[in-house]
């Protein structure tokens, strides 16, 4: 696979594309003990073919539980979630896996890779989920690591990579399996600042080749480089690029 | 994801814990070498029982008095009646009546203080006829054995088992004289060396003829009556054949039915089926005991892998988010805990065929390694991988991915 990617072929001509993403009056409520906590209280939310999304919000907003869900990592307490038209909320445990597996890349603040394995092998793994045969797997894997500049670290260890480069890793890892969807939560988060612009100028890339990206981010630089930001607060969205930072530092809780 | 592909991330998982994995497999090892070791011994101990009574002579049937009851209704044990004679050892050797009994020997026996010119032993005197030598299997080294008419006629002389010929005298016993209860025998000939057995050490006795036993050394409530009959059936074919003529003649003489008889007969397999079910029991016993063991290798497999579940808690919610789906996490573990059981198994069976080979030198006890117990022994440690990893994996199975993923 490679990084420029032609238009998506599922835009036909003189139609409006499906959305990729479409969240309609999601609820989420953990019940902490006999305490229910509503995180998600009613979100709509579309994500188009291609486009670039930053979700912002303070810690505790219920950013984190909307990217799970996006992420088909939790499922919503009720409304619909139509991922690329197919609506995942009903889905059982085994759809979901297959749903992460292959129309979803997560890119992690904290990499997730694994310590034990090499970078080509972490990049495999979703490919041996899909049960991509050996052989197919590693050439595809090989090319992942190669388009992101990785040619030479293949047959290392996390350990022996660093953070810019890790992060390198998960995007190839993100990437292999060529998803509709990649979905980065805080994947500036753990990396110095010459790391992050390089990861950063990596999803413009991304994005100008056609992917579709959401990311969740915190950092008011970072979510300046999407196409547009929506902001959660007490588990509704705001929309719009003028979230001041007044706002944002009152809405930050302990 | 393939079968192979979930062996090597098993693999991978179980050699980056190197240390506790071997640990865990110590459990299981311990377990199946400790089963294999019991077990073995205690078959070895039973085919050492078996060839023992085996060698007491073949074809052998054993005929002892019934049991006796006392004028106040105390009754005794089998052996406690004095219902066998000379007279029904002559109805046996009888080839018209027992056509297919070879040889014949009464005994009667009792400890007895034996002493030579220089010295005294106690041993175990016993009285018989020559019939003894062929039923028994053994041969006289130097010397003769008494004849059917120094048997008959009270003679004093008497063959001497090697043990006993050492403690008495220094140099060959044939010639010399030794003295049992006021009683001077002359030592005609000397057994050959037959070692010991579960009935005693076969070579620390002497035999005199049974007429002068009767005569000179047995107890008043003995006189009359033999403790028992040894007799050689003609062919392993005719063993059964024998036994009924014995039991016929003896009936028919004693007026007795074969539902009252004052008399029993064991066979040679009947002895060694008493003789091992003894050590059988035993076996079971210590068989059971390791199995324990096992089991507690079983549980420490279990444990082990709850602690790994925990610990890698991040890495299910990282594969979960990959993809992997709960029958795939739950396969993974599986394999993991039955790769633990299976590689200690195989473990334990290495160290139980060494000490199979090693023990015998120790303990001077065989043991006997069969291939079936390996097996055996093999799949049992793979399916107590399998039972123990069951729990841990449908723990990791049921993780939801985003528990997983949150934990720190």
């Amino acid at each position: 696979m490679t990084l420029t990617q032609g238009g998506d072929p599922r835009v036909i001509d003189g139609l409006d594309p499906e959305p990729i993403v479409d969240l309609d009056e999601i609820r989420k409520t953990y019940s902490a003990g006999s305490v229910a906590v509503e995180a998600l209280r009613g979100v709509s939310l579309r994500v188009d073919v291609g486009e670039y999304l930053a979700i912002t919000g303070p810690s505790g907003s219920g950013k984190s539980t909307l990217m799970h869900i996006i992420g088909c990592l939790d499922v919503p307490t009720s409304g619909t979630y139509l991922l690329s038209g197919q609506d995942v909320s009903t889905m059982t445990e085994r759809e979901l896996a297959h749903v992460r597996n292959r129309r979803i890349g997560f890119v992690f603040q904290q990499f997730n890779l694994l310590a034990s394995l090499t970078a080509l092998r972490n990049v495999e793994l979703p490919l041996v989920y899909a049960g991509v045969p050996a052989a197919d797997r590693a050439r595809r894997a090989l090319q992942a690591l190669d388009a992101l500049g990785l040619g030479d670290r293949v047959d290392h260890r996390p350990g022996q990579l660093s953070g810019g480069q890790q992060q390198r890793v998960s995007v190839a890892r993100a990437l292999v399996n060529d998803p509709d969807l990649i979905l980065a939560d805080e994947p500036t988060g753990n990396l110095d600042s010459v790391a992050t612009r390089d990861v950063l100028a990596l999803f413009d890339e991304l994005h100008a080749s056609g992917h579709t990206i959401v990311l969740i981010t915190h950092e008011h630089d970072v979510a300046a480089r999407s196409g547009r930001q929506v902001s959660v607060r007490d588990g509704l969205l705001v929309h719009g690029e003028g979230i001041d930072d007044l706002t944002l530092a009152a809405g930050v809780r302990g | 994801m393939n079968p192979l592909e979930t062996l090597r991330t098993s693999i991978s998982a179980i050699l980056s814990r190197k240390m506790r994995s071997g640990l865990t497999m110590l459990g299981i090892l311990i377990g199946v070498a400790a089963v294999m070791l019991t077990v073995g011994l205690g078959q070895g101990a039973q085919q050492t029982v078996a060839s023992e009574i085996n060698s007491l002579g073949s074809n052998l049937l054993v005929v002892t008095p019934g049991s006796s009851t006392s004028s106040s209704g105390v009754r005794g044990g089998f052996g406690s009646a004095t219902t066998l004679t000379l007279s029904d050892a002559n109805l046996l050797a009888d080839q018209n009546n027992c056509p297919d009994i070879s040889a014949v020997a009464p005994i009667m026996s009792s400890s007895q203080s034996v002493t030579s010119a220089t010295s005294n032993w106690t041993t175990s005197l016993v009285g018989t006829t020559p019939g003894w030598l062929p039923v028994r299997a053994r041969t006289v080294t130097s010397g003769r054995f008494f004849t059917s008419q120094e048997s008959s006629d009270g003679a004093t002389v008497a063959v001497i088992g090697s043990t006993t010929a050492s403690e008495l005298f220094t140099g060959s016993p044939v010639g010399q004289s030794v003295t049992v209860n006021g009683t001077t025998f002359t030592i005609i000939g000397e057994l050959n060396t037959a070692g010991s057995s579960i009935a005693g050490n076969q070579d620390d006795t002497l035999l005199i003829p049974i007429s002068t036993f009767a005569e000179r050394i047995a107890s008043s409530a003995q006189v009359g009556s033999i403790s028992s009959i040894y007799l050689e059936a003609s062919g392993q074919s005719t063993l059964s054949a024998a036994y009924q003529e014995a039991e016929q003649a003896l009936d028919t003489a004693h007026g007795t039915t074969a539902d009252a008889a004052d008399f029993s007969i064991a066979s040679q397999a009947s002895l060694v089926q008493t003789a091992t079910s003894t050590s059988r029991t035993l076996t079971v016993l210590l068989g059971g005991i390791a199995a324990i063991s096992l089991l507690v290798g079983g549980i420490g497999v279990m444990n082990i892998m709850l602690v790994s579940v925990t610990e890698r808690i991040r890495e299910i919610g990282l594969r979960k988010a990959l993809g992997a789906t709960p029958a795939v996490i739950l396969r993974q573990f599986l394999t993991e805990a039955s790769l633990l059981g299976l590689i200690g198994g195989a473990l334990g069976v290495i160290v139980g065929v060494i000490g199979a080979r090693l023990l015998p030198g120790l303990i001077s006890q065989p043991v006997s390694v069969s291939p079936v117990a390996t097996v055996g022994a093999l799949l049992v440690s793979l399916l107590i991988g399998i039972i123990a990893g069951v729990y841990p994996a449908s723990r990791a199975a049921r993780l939801a991915p985003i528990d997983a993923l949150r934990m720190e």
